[in-house]
């Protein structure tokens, strides 16, 4: 379903050799950002999805290998982060100057 | 039909809640949520339990359409105003849904949850309950919902647009990257079919740009107003938020949503596909 699933979590029955997970948090002021959103978006600066973070701050996409951005949109401000994904877990974090 | 007929603002919403006659609905996937804060005395609809058939895969049926609406106390004479995260998708599939079942007044409101929570607006946990109505729909209106048979036979003579993101367009991911990447039909998309992706209308904080943006939009990537227009995604919602652009924001005649959309076309046996 297209529904964000809760963020977070473990990543127990997600394979890791197939899937190409990009997950972390979002920070602002020292501290993680609870109900940001954060958007991946395609190499062409596109809109692919978009979640909410967990009360820890965290958010997880499922992409594919290759270039993508996050742009994270909450009450205190704006940050963005450019990533390469391979297969695999990709860990980021996405700060909120 | 004009954007004042259909939409309205977050500001409009807060100054309106609690007036008679006027019931605010919160649709999602996740009711959790509406659970930990919604609009005050706004109900909830969940997509799934609520509006998707138990057993089969298809709407629920008049009746239950009926029952649905009278235990949340909604009644044919009330203004809907529907809202809901994920920008709007599952309140612009609600507001086609209680289109396609003859509801008189039902308008979006504009950004929805996003919106509301970016710029701050209270919400509450209290419980909300409103006396039961007997609400009486009417037959489905399937001037709006296209099926598969149809789709195929439009291949090359309508609009049809796939307003998913272009990677799913293309086939290189399957389901939103919001999700699991495990889903077991083909990749790509149908034949003829322009990808406008659903995203393209609407700003970064949920809301739907003008109508002048819009209108640009749709005609720089080639849309045949001469033509009937069938729109598509992966499950039927984001490409009710296109449907409602189209048909309620612009005025196109003739827009269907095809709300099988790629998990069934991507599927069927023997259908032609494009990457």
């Amino acid at each position: 379903m297209c529904g964000a699933p809760k963020q977070g979590g473990g990543l127990a029955g997600i394979d890791l050799s197939t899937q190409t997970v990009i997950q972390g948090s979002v920070w602002h002021d020292g501290a993680p950002v609870a109900g940001a959103y954060v958007r991946l978006l395609d190499a062409t600066d596109e809109f692919t999805a978009e979640v909410v973070t967990s009360p820890e701050g965290e958010f997880r996409f499922f992409a594919a290998p290759g270039e993508w951005k996050l742009r994270s949109l909450a009450p205190v401000g704006r940050g963005e982060r450019v990533l390469t994904a391979e297969v695999g877990l990709n860990e980021t974090t996405v700060a909120i100057a | 039909m004009s954007r004042n007929d259909v939409l309205v603002s977050v500001d409009w919403a807060q100054e309106h809640l609690g007036q008679p006659g006027l019931v605010f609905v919160e649709v999602d996937e996740d009711t959790s949520a509406y659970d930990g804060g919604h609009l005050e005395g706004a109900v909830k609809l969940d997509w799934k339990k609520d509006l998707q058939d138990p057993l089969r895969r298809d709407f629920v049926d008049r009746a239950a359409f009926e029952a649905l609406l009278s235990s949340r106390g909604i009644g044919n004479d009330d203004t809907v105003v529907l809202y809901g995260g994920n920008n709007n998708w599952f309140a612009a599939y609600a507001y086609w849904y209680f289109k396609l079942y003859g509801h008189e007044s039902v308008k979006l409101m504009d950004g929805g949850r996003k919106k509301w929570e970016l710029d701050g607006r209270p919400l509450s946990k209290d419980p909300v309950e409103r006396p039961a109505t007997q609400y009486v729909a009417k037959d489905p209106d399937l001037s709006i919902r296209a099926f598969r048979d149809e789709v195929v036979a439009s291949i090359g003579s309508k609009n049809l647009i796939d307003v998913r993101s272009p990677d799913e367009f293309s086939g290189k991911i399957l389901a939103p990257a919001h999700l699991p990447q495990e889903m077991a039909q083909k990749g790509g998309h149908v034949p003829t079919a322009m990808n406008i992706p659903w995203s393209k209308a609407a700003n970064e904080d949920g809301t739907f740009k003008s109508d002048e943006e819009l209108a640009k939009l749709y005609d720089e990537q080639g849309f045949d107003e001469s033509k009937a227009t069938i729109a598509y995604c992966r499950i039927g919602e984001r490409s009710s938020h296109t449907w409602f652009v189209l048909r309620e924001l612009l005025g196109k005649s003739d827009v269907k949503n095809y709300d099988g959309s790629w998990v069934e076309y991507g599927s069927l046996v023997g259908v032609p596909i494009e990457k």
